[in-house]
């Protein structure tokens, strides 16, 4: 690692080496817009194609753990620009602090979305052979489901499946209801495909952050940031409201859409 | 025809210190940050790459020499045209000028020191190794045998192929894509020398700056892509698998997002190497320089927006594909753009016919081939009647084998002697171009009639009518692959036994050519100030041009 404030053989001032490191971070969060943009097209296609069953998805998700998550993550945003700003006044001390709290908060974050994880497995929600998407209905006490909250699931359930089975009928299936139950399945499966797909992919994004953050802490800790070098506390900052950000427009496509049917 | 006096002393010397010779031993190669090295370094894998590929090309037009084809199953035909793609486009066409001569040259022409991020510039090689090894090890285990393109639900599910470890090898591979592209535009805007404005750019850096426009929104898109296929296949998900309810139309339209511009990336950097090589041995300033710049950038993004012409057979909406073909067509226009201004940069220039040149003026020869062919498939009738015919491979090898590796190979020579410090034999490379040039048409221009005449792509077998074309093309490709060999001895040769090229041989105008033959570790003695434009051999006593070609850009209707 180089000292402080180093000028890199390549460049001629510090301004410049600035600038490039600057511009260098903004395209690679261009190429990773097109990276979640190719999801968030497959999300977005498939969900006007399915919207019953991509409904009945979000509505398994649990909306106070997600919602928790989004204060988390905003919060953590903050202590996050927080940093940088203590970096770009010279505040070294308050550096490292808000560095700390930025990687307390986003290790919560993952460690609320593993419960979540863990939930969608004990309810049968993993896409493969053992996925079930009436599991919760069938067995409401495995999934700590009663009275109302259980009622509405098998409805919904019961509609989707019903829409499903129109949709067989129309195109001449000899055993609507059974195909329709199938389909209602699949489809809702491809959801929690994409759940899974998106949200993990944002927690890998999370992880990497994580390190970045560790890595910053401990340079930090040694008083390197100032108001004269400071580009990596920005760089990485810039990455974190980025992934902050990603996280932004998972939360309403996949946990809100519905809502308002429940 | 006239010939160059190469502006070579007898008494040049190579320099005493150079990249080459500052320091020794295989650690100081695969652990440095010089860009020229790191292009030497891509420079041995691409080669490494076209030669499995080309092996695989061999294969497949042996098979092809009779109807029935002899030599191998219709299964392992279908693993020789897969792996052929594979290895060609991702592992050789997409780096091959942007990461070798790109990666050389781009930071001289500006007058840097190195490039932005020279780590990140060696950690992309290393990634392509990685993503290279991958797809090796699919080649080796059981092959490929999905066509280059992937398409769903045949990679997803059905094939018995080695697609995972491929899939996975291309999506690492695409890393190494997209962190040269963010290098080399973070370069071209922090990095240039006092006086190096934007149009003083050298148009190859311009044609890089749209490729790296391409890189770096195009290759996130099939890299997510192509994970979703991998994942689909590992743990049968349903995003393309119309049996959980998902859409294999969807993965060829994220597919094509990228790889259609991907044929940009393939066409843009040889288009920057001929508008190097037309004005230097036209002895005259380029016509159009604006144009040609802005012609790169236009063919960048209206490239993004074509890519469903490759789908008007899956049952589109007859209005998108109206748009689409449109879009294809108004994309000819920059491309045309280019080629009008590099003819009109020959009328009345001082021509020399060394061998870069006889690559350009048979790129542009070729290209245009490739380019009209490229029209009639944008339209939506005949398509119907050409679609997955040979017609469509030999448009698209008339862009990439005619165009981009016609490019690659009269950049390597025009740029050789800046390389290695050395001059490659001038007569025998000549030859070499034009076995090239005769050995190409041989091979691909019977495939345009095979193609309308109705032979489909990517069957192993045709009936006994198709023989004699078949048995031209395959004549043509012996030809063609005694030209490539033939570069690669004496280029070698050369290295060491070549006559001293000096600093400016030919002698050309960019900021490359003022500096050390090969240059030092630091490319330049002291910071370049450019002072010039960019072509302009009228203001350049020091190049020691005499005689009559007009230095100035002659109008298209002069005096005639």
């Amino acid at each position: 690692m180089h000292r402080t404030g180093e000028l890199f053989g390549q460049f001629q001032t510090l301004e410049q080496q600035k600038e490039t490191a600057s511009l260098g971070m903004w395209v690679f969060l261009v190429t990773e817009i097109l990276f979640f943009g190719g999801l968030f097209l497959t999300y977005s296609i498939n969900r006007h194609a399915y919207p019953t069953a991509f409904g009945i998805g979000g509505n398994m998700l649990d909306l106070n753990l997600g919602f928790g998550n989004t204060v988390v993550l905003i919060a953590s945003s903050f202590t996050m620009a927080m940093s940088v700003w203590s970096a770009q006044t010279s505040h070294k001390k308050l550096v490292p602090l808000f560095l700390i709290l930025t990687l307390a908060l986003g290790s919560v974050f993952l460690g609320i979305k593993v419960i979540e994880y863990k939930q969608k497995f004990d309810h049968h929600l993993i896409p493969g052979h053992s996925f079930d998407i009436t599991y919760c209905s069938k067995n409401p006490s495995a999934c700590n489901l009663s009275g109302k909250d259980l009622d509405d699931e098998k409805k919904e359930i019961q509609e989707g499946i019903e829409a499903e089975a129109d949709e067989a009928k129309k195109q001449g299936a000899a055993n609507p209801e059974e195909v329709g139950a199938a389909a209602l399945n699949a489809h809702a499966q491809l959801y929690f495909s994409l759940y899974f797909g998106m949200t993990g992919l944002h927690a890998l994004h999370m992880i990497v952050g994580a390190g970045l953050l560790l890595w910053l802490i401990l340079e930090a800790r040694k008083g390197r940031f100032d108001a004269n070098y400071n580009t990596p506390v920005d760089n990485v900052g810039l990455y974190w409201h980025f992934v902050d950000i990603v996280w932004i427009f998972l939360f309403p496509l996949l946990y809100l859409i519905n809502r308002h049917l429940a | 025809m006239s010939t160059t006096q190469l502006h070579v002393p007898e008494s040049e010397k190579m320099p005493r210190e150079h990249y080459l010779n500052a320091t020794y031993g295989i650690r100081s190669w695969l652990l440095t940050t010089d860009h020229k090295r790191i292009a030497i370094l891509y420079l041995i894998s691409v080669t490494f790459f076209f030669f499995v590929g080309g092996l695989f090309a061999s294969l497949i037009r042996i098979h092809l020499l009779t109807p029935g084809g002899y030599l191998v199953t219709p299964e392992t035909y279908n693993k020789l045209f897969t792996m052929h793609g594979v290895a060609m486009i991702f592992f050789f066409l997409i780096p091959s000028i942007p990461a070798v001569l790109g990666n050389f040259v781009i930071p001289i022409m500006i007058g840097a020191k190195d490039l932005a991020f020279p780590k990140i510039n060696l950690l992309s090689w290393y990634i392509y190794l990685v993503g290279g090894a991958f797809v090796l090890y699919s080649f080796a285990t059981g092959g490929l045998d999905t066509g280059w393109t992937f398409y769903t639900p045949l990679s997803s599910i059905y094939s018995n192929s080695a697609v995972t470890p491929a899939v996975i090898g291309i999506f690492i591979n695409g890393f190494s894509s997209i962190l040269t592209g963010l290098n080399f535009i973070v370069t071209v805007h922090t990095m240039r020398a006092p006086g190096m404005t934007w149009m003083r750019l050298p148009l190859f850096v311009w044609a890089h700056y749209a490729t790296s426009i391409i890189f770096v929104l195009g290759t996130p898109v099939i890299a997510i892509t192509l994970l979703l296929a991998g994942l689909e296949r590992m743990f049968h998900l349903g995003f393309f698998n119309p049996a959980y309810g998902g859409d294999p139309i969807l993965f060829q339209h994220l597919f094509w997002f990228y790889s259609h511009p991907a044929v940009y990336i393939m066409i843009l950097p040889a288009m920057g190497v001929i508008s190097e090589i037309i004005p230097t041995f036209a002895r005259k300033p380029i016509f159009g320089y604006d144009f040609i710049a802005a012609s790169s950038i236009g063919i960048a993004v209206i490239g993004f927006i074509v890519w469903a012409h490759h789908m008007f057979l899956t049952g589109q909406s007859t209005y998108s594909a109206v748009a689409f073909s449109f879009l294809t067509f108004l994309v000819a226009v920059p491309s045309a753009v280019k080629v009008f201004n590099w003819t009109s940069t020959l009328y009345k220039g001082s021509i020399a016919f060394d061998t870069p040149m006889l690559y350009g003026l048979g790129f542009i020869g070729l290209f245009t081939i490739g380019g009209l062919t490229g029209l009639f498939l944008a339209c939506l009738g005949l398509d119907i009647h050409l679609h997955d015919t040979y017609f469509v491979v030999a448009h698209f090898h008339y862009i990439m084998v005619g165009g981009a590796i016609m490019g690659y190979l009269g950049g390597i020579h025009f740029w050789w002697p800046k390389i290695t410090g050395r001059l490659y034999p001038e007569y025998l490379a000549r030859i070499a171009a034009i076995v090239l040039f005769v050995g190409f048409n041989l091979t691909f221009f019977p495939q345009f009639v095979l193609g309308y005449l109705g032979m489909p792509r990517r069957y192993h077998d045709y009936p006994p009518e198709f023989q004699v074309l078949n048995v031209m093309s395959t004549a043509g490709a012996s030809i063609l692959a005694l030209g490539y060999l033939l570069p690669m001895v004496y280029l070698t040769w050369s290295m060491r036994y070549g006559k001293v090229a000096g600093k400016n041989p030919w002698p050309a105008t960019g900021v490359e050519w003022t500096t050390d033959s090969p240059p030092l570790t630091e490319n330049f003695h002291e910071t370049p100030v450019v002072d010039w434009e960019t072509y302009d051999f009228e203001h350049r006593p020091e190049l020691g041009l005499s005689g009559t070609a007009p230095r100035k850009p002659v109008p298209a209707h002069g005096d005639d």
